[in-house]
């Protein structure tokens, strides 16, 4: 079975051509093919933003409907000037990382505590399973009534929406844990501690990646939810602002910016990813 | 320690368990009684589900006879001890960590200071021909490199007893044959007493002095087979011997494998 993992993945490592001479895959048109693929996605983008410019006034699609491309600009110049766009970005991103942080600290303590002890989990599982598929950021209301209009609803909703992907990433990552791996520890008569330690925790961490990278996309989803609800900060304010005002260039481009929010969020999870996970050999794509 | 007393010891040892549709019981093994001396290389062979397992199991201290003692050089086997280690036909290797440091793995249970645990499983890691390798991932390594690094990682611990739970059956035939010399060869220098649990006939007779015959479940011993052959270091030599061909031959008829139908 060992051989044959090896053996399906040829490109692991030239080492393994001693037990298995894998040969390399063909060059030729899928190299050439794969060379090109930055290229057209470039190509997608231009085209789409020249529909975007054009489209609108050739069909005489009114402004407040579909702005043009050159409105979206002109308008995140005027945000920047007089609506403190940085401000308001600062403010949705600082929320987003601490509550995504919070939240995965939170959600990666209770998934240990939880796979740990398998009768805790039974007891509780069917409320995780109910917590987990309650919509979260129907909550936010609520959190305004408990708290106000300050910043703890908003980190709230955002610390619920990354706990559970990644307390639950972490509790199946417990619970399929090697049993062989934990014999052997035992038979080395490692302690409770050490196996987690050594052996539990590690092999979590796959996991408890895929968990942070959904979590990092999650965040800036509960922080909008949270300024969209009240408030006088953040991206989120500023999209509702832009609505009462009629303005839809304003709202397509807090849109824009929150997206680039998240995007940078879930690269640097995925860059910690790629070097926590090193020694996992990268699948074909 | 003395060499009159056996580094292992099975005394009348039964194992029960609860039946898998919760009622009543199954017996795994029945008054299973034998021994291995110091620096001895004894095999188990046996049909499948014949309980080999729970012979591992029971000397590795991780599961504990219904009836019987299981000794270690004397002493009844409670619970996990560091004079066993074991390997099976999984390397488990820890892919997160380096060979090296998958070697030290079973040392990090011990008073060792991090440059004792490094010079131990650098020993080892000569022994079995991978320093090389000391600082790939599992991953980077071939099936028979990783089995071999498992060995090493097994030998670090400097067992009394090496249990060998069927190392070779997921290699191909051609890298078992290399990797059963290559195991052979590390066993006699190192002078560990072997218990090799396995389904492979030929493997039982080229490794072993002394071959255990298990029957059918309830696994009781129903022979047991003096191999007197030479160059127990060399598989590969003993292969060609007539009389390993007659063993097998033996040991093949003591299986009824010609009578089964179903595999």
């Amino acid at each position: 079975m060992a051989d044959s993992i090896a053996a399906s993945s040829p490109d692991t490592a030239p080492i393994v051509a001693e037990d298995n001479p894998a040969a390399p895959p063909p060059p030729g048109r899928q190299e050439v093919r794969v060379s090109l693929l930055p290229v057209a996605s470039l190509l997608v983008l231009v085209l789409i933003l020249g529909l975007w410019q054009f489209l609108p006034t050739a069909l005489h699609v009114p402004k407040y409907i579909i702005p043009q491309l050159s409105d979206l600009v002109r308008e995140m110049g005027r945000m920047w000037q007089q609506e403190n766009l940085l401000m308001h970005s600062v403010s949705t991103a600082t929320m987003a990382c601490l509550g995504f942080a919070l939240g995965a600290l939170l959600g990666a303590v209770f998934g240990y505590l939880l796979g740990l002890s398998p009768l805790w989990e039974k007891v509780l599982s069917p409320y995780i399973l109910a917590l987990q598929i309650a919509p979260k950021v129907a909550f936010a209301p609520l959190f305004i009534m408990w708290f106000g209009y300050n910043a703890w609803p908003k980190l709230i909703v955002t610390i619920l929406v990354v706990f559970f992907p990644i307390m639950v990433n972490i509790l199946q990552a417990m619970r399929t844990v090697d049993r062989d791996l934990i014999n052997l520890a035992r038979a080395y008569n490692m302690s409770g501690r050490q196996i987690f330690w050594k052996i539990r925790f590690p092999a979590s961490i796959p996991s408890l990646m895929a968990g942070l990278r959904i979590g990092a996309t999650l965040a800036v989803i509960g922080v909008t939810v949270g300024e969209l609800m009240g408030g006088e900060i953040g991206l989120g304010f500023l999209i509702t602002y832009g609505e009462g005002q009629a303005n839809t260039a304003m709202v397509f481009d807090a849109i824009f910016v929150l997206t680039l929010i998240g995007i940078a969020m879930y690269w640097v999870v995925a860059a910690i990813e790629t070097r926590a996970l090193h020694y996992i050999p990268k699948a074909h794509h | 320690m003395s060499l009159a007393v056996p580094t292992l010891q099975l005394d009348g040892v039964t194992r029960r368990f609860p039946a898998s549709n919760g009622k009543g019981v199954f017996t795994a093994i029945e008054k299973l009684s034998f021994s291995v001396r110091h620096g001895e290389f004894v095999s188990v062979v046996g049909p499948s589900g014949c309980g080999k397992s729970t012979i591992l199991n029971l000397v590795a201290g991780l599961d504990h006879p219904s009836e019987g003692d299981v000794r270690l050089s004397g002493e009844i086997v409670t619970g996990p001890s560091s004079h066993v280690g074991f390997m099976l036909q999984k390397d488990l290797l820890l892919p997160w960590r380096t060979i090296l440091h998958n070697v030290e793995f079973g040392l990090e249970a011990r008073n060792f200071t991090p440059t004792m645990r490094r010079e131990r499983a650098f020993r080892e890691l000569r022994r079995c021909r991978l320093t090389e390798f000391a600082d790939r991932y599992p991953y980077q390594l071939s099936g028979g490199q990783r089995q071999r690094a498992a060995l090493a990682r097994t030998l670090a611990i400097e067992p009394e007893l090496v249990l060998l739970d069927e190392p070779f059956s997921a290699l191909d035939a051609q890298t078992k044959l290399v990797l059963q010399r290559s195991f052979a060869q590390t066993i006699a220098t190192s002078g560990v007493t072997t218990l090799l649990i396995t389904h492979d006939l030929s493997e039982a007779v080229t490794m072993s002095d002394r071959i255990l015959v298990m029957s059918e479940r309830p696994g009781r011993i129903v022979e047991e087979i003096d191999v007197g052959l030479p160059d127990r270091e060399n598989p590969m030599a003993r292969q060609a011997m007539p009389r390993a061909h007659e063993i097998m031959a033996h040991l093949f008829n003591a299986l009824h494998l010609d009578e089964r139908i179903e595999a």
